[in-house]
């Protein structure tokens, strides 16, 4: 092994520590490391540097270099033997550095870790968390802005998790380690800084397969996640103004969707807007929308809406960026003419 | 580093090997080794003959056949401590299955499609071995995805403190994938214990290997990973066997992979869906040629301690187990169609067959200590 350059340490958080998600994200990996020795993390720059939002720093110093694996650039070896290292007992994390990388990746995740225990008729298991920052709105352009979840929704045997708020991160980070399937978990990076809010401790555990009321209301639904919860609270405020009363609902986990969730916020409200900054086309609306018309036709009182990104890829320049993905505005004003319908 | 080959052909037919085991460091005499290495062959072929034949008659769909691979993948796997060492096949190794203990009852389960297939439930096609009291990882069509795996597998080990060896075995047409190179990469930088071994019968189904790569051996590729390469006749019991022995002794003394390439010929088409239409016939006799049990047997009987009367009963008695075997996977059923999606994650009951195995190997494990 190489010499390694020693790192500030950083202490776990304590309950209650006010964090960003980012910084959750990395009080969970210390707090599941030091529970369980399976517990490894392997990446592309997650040790020396800390990882490049530094979601990984001081794990290297404290936990040394067999288990915070600085990998070579190869996306597909470093999930391969994610899944491999499962099989034989580990509890792998494995961290890619932006979800733009994750595809040449793709094939192991989804020909092998969603496969490998249905295959083996439960004779092998795959527990691997692959996290990934995604998303857009940093000005990251094509291959630092991407919204992939929907690719591994379509996929049986996975469990996708996304996080709007560092407690989530933190809590469901902590349940998808110590879950027995594997988990892609992806973390906003735009939302990585921009919010802190108090954590819960070592011991709390937010279950994945969840949704969270993230604000009770009356006249319509924004069903949501990532950085569209932050979305709907902005347009939800504005919207409080006219006298509408928003309710959302942050789902956190993709796969399985909470459907019980979607049915009581459809029930209490009859009308339902979804939003996410994922394209629009084939994406997780499509299917919440095709649940909610399949199974709850009765209790609509108005269209499904669905707020998204414009089926595009992301450029680097701002102004063709926002005319791409949505904004507390653009959910306002859709949320008002569904309101109004 | 393609030394071994000579070295090995030199060696007197004497000399005893050493079989570095974690249960026993006994001497074995190469006669007991290659007796050894003949009757998982000759059981390998009966079982490969019995699944064409099911091919023929329409009640296996595909069949995945070792055939001119035998020797290599038993002197091989003969050097893996079963259940210690970690397995990571490919789908034309059945007789690497066949020498870990898989049995031919599980393989013709498997290829029939049937309930009780404790690999993958009928799920796969054949030849797709698993066996986690074996530590056979459950093998997938796909070429190559296994290596990084198996690599992991080798890292896992090392977090662990264990001195178990993954062992992974691939075609010559997996060198070609992007893949091999990350999978020998990770492992040659932190020089974890792992055994690639391809199996280089010359043909990606059709493409032969000049189409593949523009250097001649798969063992030359070594070097770039800081690993030894080895370029063995596949053939050839002793010269595998030697040739993996001193690999897996480098992988547990803690100096990190090697790979080995064991030449072999391809008898057959690559499957039973396959006519083997671009080989000349020249081609196809150039590999029947090529059979290794014929050379074994050869060897065996001009060793002494072996005879023609023996060799007629071991082919007739085991031709009866495997029809056995064969009859009775035939009369189970097929997995019940409500069945179809368990195990698509945690916490559905055990396939009954694999948990029985699984309990029987546990008690097998305590026996032995």
């Amino acid at each position: 092994m190489v010499e390694h350059i020693a790192q500030p340490p950083a202490a776990p958080a304590e309950a209650g520590a006010v964090l960003t998600l980012v910084e959750a994200v990395r009080a969970a990996l210390w707090e599941e490391m030091a529970r369980d020795p399976r517990v490894i993390v392997l990446g592309q720059d997650v040790g020396r540097k800390g990882g490049v939002f530094k979601a990984t720093q001081g794990l290297l110093a404290e936990y040394g270099p067999w288990r915070v694996l600085d990998t070579p650039i190869s996306e597909a070896a470093i999930a391969g033997a994610a899944i491999g290292a499962a099989m034989m007992g580990l509890r792998p994390v494995a961290e890619f550095q932006f979800a733009d990388y994750i595809h040449p990746a793709y094939d192991q995740i989804v020909n092998h870790a969603a496969t490998i225990r249905w295959r083996s008729v439960g004779g092998w298991g795959v527990p691997v968390v692959f996290r990934a920052p995604f998303g857009a709105g940093v000005r990251g352009g094509v291959y630092h802005s991407q919204s992939v979840e929907a690719l591994y929704c379509h996929i049986p045997g996975l469990k996708v998790v996304v996080p709007a708020t560092p407690r989530d991160a933190k809590g469901l980070l902590k349940s998808a380690i110590r879950d027995d399937d594997p988990v892609l978990f992806f973390e906003h990076k735009w939302s990585y800084r921009r919010y802190r809010e108090p954590v819960g401790g070592p011991d709390e555990l937010i279950p994945i397969g969840q949704a969270r009321l993230d604000r009770p209301g009356r006249d319509l639904s924004i069903i949501t996640y990532g950085v569209g919860v932050h979305h709907a609270r902005q347009a939800a405020d504005a919207l409080a103004a006219e006298g509408l009363l928003v309710e959302i609902l942050d789902l956190r986990t993709l796969a399985p969707l909470d459907h019980e969730a979607i049915a009581r916020t459809v029930r209490k409200t009859s009308k339902v807007l979804i939003l996410h900054e994922a394209n629009k086309t084939m994406g997780i609306g499509a299917e919440i929308a095709a649940f909610i018309a399949e199974e709850l036709f009765l209790d609509l009182d108005g269209p499904i809406v669905r707020v998204a990104a414009a089926d595009c890829h992301l450029p680097y320049n701002a102004a063709e960026e926002d005319a791409i993905i949505p904004n507390p505005d653009r959910v306002y004003q859709a949320a008002l003419r569904l309101a109004r319908f | 580093m393609m030394a071994s080959e000579e070295q090995s052909r030199a060696s007197s037919p004497t000399t005893e090997l050493v079989v570095e085991s974690a249960s026993e460091a006994t001497p074995l005499d190469e006669g007991a080794l290659l007796l050894r290495i003949y009757r998982l062959a000759v059981l390998t072929r009966a079982v490969d003959e019995r699944l064409w034949i099911f091919s023929r008659q329409g009640l296996a769909g595909f069949v995945l056949t070792p055939r001119g691979h035998e020797v290599a993948q038993i002197a091989s796997a003969l050097t893996l401590r079963v259940g210690h060492d970690s397995a990571w096949p490919y789908y034309r190794d059945m007789a690497v299955g066949l020498t870990l203990g898989v049995t031919p009852y599980e393989l013709f389960l498997g290829a029939l499609g049937r309930a009780d297939d404790p690999h993958s439930g009928g799920r796969q096609l054949s030849m797709h071995l698993s066996s986690p009291r074996l530590r056979i990882a459950t093998v997938s069509s796909e070429i190559a995805a296994h290596l990084p795996q198996a690599v992991g597998a080798a890292y896992a080990a090392r977090v662990l403190g264990q001195d178990s060896v993954a062992v992974c075995w691939f075609g010559d047409g997996a060198t070609s994938e992007g893949v091999t190179h990350e999978a020998m990469n990770l492992a040659g930088i932190h020089r974890l214990p792992v055994v690639f071994i391809c199996e280089n019968n010359g043909l990606a189904i059709s493409v032969p290997l000049a189409l593949q790569m523009p250097i001649a051996s798969v063992a030359a590729r070594a070097a770039a990973y800081g690993m030894p390469g080895t370029s063995v006749d596949g053939t050839d019991a002793l010269a595998v066997y030697r040739a993996c022995q001193a690999a897996m002794a480098r992988a547990r003394r803690g100096e990190g992979p090697s790979l080995v390439e064991l030449r072999v010929p391809r008898i057959t088409p690559h499957s039973s869906q396959d006519d083997d239409s671009y080989r000349s016939e020249a081609e196809r006799a150039a590999a029947a040629a090529a059979d290794p049990l014929p050379r074994l047997r050869r060897e065996l009987l001009a060793r002494g301690g072996w005879s023609e009367e023996a060799d007629e009963r071991l082919v007739a008695e085991t031709r009866a187990a495997v029809a056995a075997a064969a009859d009775r996977a035939l009369a189970q059923p097929p997995p019940p169609p409500e069945r179809a999606r368990r195990w698509l994650f945690a916490g559905d009951p055990p396939h009954p067959y694999l948990a029985q195995l699984e309990r029987a190997g546990r008690a097998e494990g305590d026996r032995h200590g």
